[in-house]
């Protein structure tokens, strides 16, 4: 009884730093509709801050006024972030500027390195609270109970804030309707930094207020991120009540499944999340998204048409140039260009999830990851030779596709785009827990390709029409009726239901061919390199596809290959400098603002301009 | 005739209010039928109920003797029922003709086919439906960059694109300038008279459904007060106190008494 009250406060002590953190980011998501994938960068900086300020300031009051500052500090980072990053892109489509946020995680990741180096730091004790309290004869840190009893006045605070003050009535109406706040005469420009401030300040407390429990490192950033999506999808984004439930029901399921299931503590946030959202799919205080609140961000898409003599001509050029790559460069050249066209063929799967059907996925990698798992352990366990193990690595992706996507689109919008990150890290957590069969970290090796392709070069010439070939068939796919299908869902799903269209269940193939799609990549990527790792399923690998697709152009056809070409080129040249998040950050961020269209809409756009491609206006 | 649509005692409730309550009426193959109203009196409630939009808590809907209620909309539309929305809703990445021909490539059940080039199918028959509602000129722009009005008569060769036997067309005209108002529901009346389809709509410009419409029903407050010709709805005096004595202080004991002499006008 003892030791189970005592886990109860350890879990409702973790709760306070992830329920802040969360509380931020469903904020910035209410009013600014970002989904801030820097959120848990400000919270590792709260953490490294807060440590500082923490070796300056001594005695009580200057622990608490660390971590106090550190908040402040914080905000104020977020609000230049704000201000250089986001101002300039609001008028992107809509998500486009998440791959802002995505710049600013590598940059704050290399900044960090600079200053506070790479040895994790241990966080100092509170003065004062340094001791245990024996709770029936179980010892409870002093500093647990400090914190169970600031977070319920953390809350307090901030409801008070959104609920009864003249800010908070403004935060509450521009999660409904900014255009029309905006129309009222409020500064929509200076709410949005507002607002950006108080979920940095907010995700920067959470960082400091854990240092003498966590210390900080400068893997935090990633590693709350998905805590902190679970916690904020689970309560129900812009619910604060919802986001405290869910920040103590994730904690102390944590504290709990350490305890007596450790081979499934990851698993285990996962699975609560997937059985609340099907039972309540936007969360358990969140109310359903209204659709086209709104209105059309940036120009409306064109529409599409197979490619023109000249463009084909010159696609074939690039192919055959590809294709001399053995014959002119180097061993090495082949290798990249092989990791290229995988990576390309991942990248334009998605992006015809996403681009053809408006499905934000965030969690994409399931199927890359899962389609690569699926040959390894075929490879592994059954002797499969690679052409029958590349054959069922897709098919084994597509059925896994099949079942996520059933869950899955139950819900729409944001909330589908976390679920579809919660599947994702629910297979990697299940591939990295358990070790008897998949090797956990340490992954599966030595699986090589058939006698007749272990050539580097002929392997890449396999995958060369392999990727091509996918990457052409996604492209076709996009012009048949199914395409068209789909993006009638997308266009309006009120007309598409009135036409005869199930639009869900065409979403659910378009999410199933694409997830095979993703295997097939995966199929070749094990091949290629003769192992796979845990890592191949990260939430890392996943956002990686969709930057790609972001920066390549989501209202273009190529957008997905062409973006994840240049993104892996350039990250393979960046890659050998030792500050690279750094300069591949700013790269990003700088196509964000430069090229708001991706860099197929903008270089669509030179072409039109130059002449070279026929301009779509109309010539009415 | 025989009734192609039927609706017994069809209710709505949003919580206490009745949107609609115990509405019942036909409608005969051929008939160019009016659903009118002052605003709230739950015409398009009406609508997305027969449409399968919506759920209606209580009643029936009939199409050709077959009942519908509780069918999804792309069931209802499977079984020859077309529709047109208050606010359009057109695929606005598309081409006008792409529009159409979406709407012939799920008539002919390939939307799951990967094979043909979608632009490439139905094109003539698309092409002719555009013509009938004065749209073949424009086949090719973007959806996206059409007038209103223009997206309006789009909306309506989608919507007779599978040859529908009922046409429900939740205020064709609102938004449109005058004289396309007249023009398009001019055009529904031919489509009416020449393919034999029957049509149920709602409207606001009185002028547009005096002109056209063979009957015309009167909502408010979500039931039916008057179900007749068009003489007969223009002299009833229930409707006139409803449309000109103001519907908040509707008392039929109170009769017409009183009320001027104005008999169209728009509501």
């Amino acid at each position: 009884m003892g030791l189970f009250l005592a886990q109860l406060l350890t879990g409702l002590a973790n709760a306070g730093a992830l329920f802040m953190v969360a509380s931020g980011l469903s904020l910035i998501f209410g009013v600014t509709r970002i989904v801030n994938f820097a959120h848990g960068s400000f919270y590792m900086l709260g953490a490294y801050v807060g440590y500082t300020l923490m070796q300056v300031l001594p005695g009580m009051v200057g622990f608490w006024g660390a971590i106090l500052l550190a908040g402040i500090i914080v905000g104020l980072i977020g609000v230049i972030v704000e201000i250089c990053v986001l101002r300039p892109v609001y008028s992107a489509p809509e998500l486009f500027q998440l791959v802002a946020t995505f710049g600013v995680i590598l940059v704050i990741q290399d900044l960090t390195l600079m200053i506070w180096g790479a040895e994790d730091l241990l966080g100092p004790r509170a003065p004062g609270l340094k001791g245990v309290v024996r709770i029936l004869d179980e010892p409870v840190p002093q500093y647990d109970l400090a914190l169970i009893a600031i977070t319920p006045f953390v809350a307090f605070a901030l409801w008070y804030l959104i609920s009864k003050t003249r800010v908070g009535i403004l935060v509450r109406a521009a999660t409904q309707d900014r255009e029309m706040v905006g129309a009222l005469g409020v500064n929509q420009s200076w709410l949005f930094t507002g607002v950006f401030f108080l979920g940095c300040a907010l995700a920067g407390l959470g960082g400091a207020v854990q240092l003498p429990k966590g210390g900080a490192d400068l893997l935090m950033d990633f590693n709350i991120l998905t805590s902190v999506f679970v916690v904020v999808v689970i309560g129900g984004m812009g619910s604060l009540p919802g986001a405290y439930l869910a920040a103590v029901i994730i904690s102390v399921l944590n504290v709990f499944g350490v305890s007596y299931m450790p081979q499934s503590t990851l698993v285990l946030m996962f699975v609560v999340m997937v059985v609340v959202l099907i039972f309540r799919p936007f969360g358990l205080f969140g109310k359903e998204e209204v659709a086209g609140e709104h209105g059309q961000v940036g120009e409306p898409e064109r529409p599409i048409k197979p490619a023109g003599l000249r463009v084909r001509m010159l696609v074939l050029a690039g192919l055959v140039l590809l294709g001399l790559i053995p014959v002119l460069g180097s061993n090495f050249a082949e290798v990249l260009a092989t990791d290229i066209l995988i990576f390309c063929l991942f990248a334009a799967s998605l992006h015809f999830m996403l681009g053809q059907g408006g499905l934000v996925s965030f969690g994409h990698a399931a199927f890359f990851g899962g389609g690569a798992y699926v040959a390894a352990l075929l490879v592994t366990y059954a002797d499969t030779p690679m052409e029958l193990a590349m054959v069922l690595a897709p098919l084994g992706a597509g059925l896994a596709a099949v079942v996520i996507g059933w869950v899955c689109l139950r819900s729409t919008g944001v909330y589908f785009a976390m679920l579809t990150l919660a599947f994702a890290q629910l297979l990697w957590s299940l591939v990295f827990q358990w070790g008897d069969i998949t090797g956990g970290d340490d992954g599966l090796v030595n699986i090589w390709p058939s006698a007749w392709a272990s050539s580097n070069t002929v392997f890449f010439y396999l995958a060369l029409v392999i990727c091509v070939g996918g990457i052409l068939l996604l492209r076709h796919a996009a012009h048949s009726p199914f395409g068209y299908a789909l993006r009638a869902a997308r266009d309006s799903a009120r007309q598409a239901e009135a036409m005869g269209i199930h639009t869900k269940r065409i979403q659910w193939v378009a999410f199933a061919f694409a997830g095979a799609m993703a295997g097939i990549a995966g199929g070749l990527f094990v091949f290629s390199k003769g192992s796979v790792f845990p890592n191949e399923l990260e939430i890392a690998r996943s956002f990686d596809a969709l930057i790609v697709v972001f920066l390549g152009g989501v209202k273009t056809l190529s957008g997905g290959w062409v973006g994840g070409a240049s993104f892996e080129a350039v990250k393979d040249y960046l890659t050998r400098f030792e500050y690279w998040r750094l300069a591949l950050g700013l790269l990003i961020i700088g196509v964000v603002i430069l090229a708001p269209e991706g860099i197929v809409g903008s270089l669509r756009k030179l072409g039109e301009r130059i002449g070279f491609l026929n301009a779509a206006e109309d010539k009415r | 005739m025989s009734a192609v649509l039927t609706v017994e005692h069809l209710s709505r409730a949003f919580g206490a209010i009745k949107a609609v309550d115990d509405v019942s009426f036909s409608l005969e193959q051929g008939e160019l039928l009016a659903l009118i109203g002052p605003n709230g009196a739950g015409k398009s409630t009406c609508f997305n109920m027969l449409m399968g939009q919506l759920k209606p808590t209580g009643g029936l809907v009939r199409l050709n003797g077959e009942k519908i209620t509780g069918l999804a909309p792309r069931q209802i539309w499977r079984k020859g029922v077309g529709r047109t929305f208050q606010i359009t809703a057109t695929y606005s990445s598309m081409t006008v003709v792409e529009n159409v021909q979406m709407s012939l490539i799920s008539h002919h059940r390939r939307i799951y086919s990967m094979l043909p080039y979608a632009h490439r199918l139905y094109r003539a028959r698309a092409l002719a439906l555009l013509d009938t509602v004065g749209m073949a000129d424009q086949a090719d722009r973007h959806c996206a960059v059409l007038a209103y009005g223009d997206l309006k008569r789009l909306e309506l060769a989608v919507a007779l694109a599978h040859e529908p036997k009922l046409l429900l067309m939740d205020e064709p005209t609102a938004g449109m300038a005058p004289r396309e108002r007249i023009a398009l529901m001019q055009l529904t009346a031919d489509i009416v008279r020449d393919q034999g389809v029957s049509c149920l709509f709602t409207e606001h410009d009185m002028d547009v459904v005096f002109a056209h419409a063979h009957r015309i029903m009167v909502l408010n407050r979500g039931q039916l007060i008057a179900n007749g010709t068009v003489d007969e709805i223009r002299n009833n005096p229930q409707v006139q106190e409803v449309y000109l004595g103001g519907g908040m202080l509707f008392n039929p004991a109170d009769g017409p008494a009183g009320t001027p002499e104005r008999e169209t006008g728009h509501a």
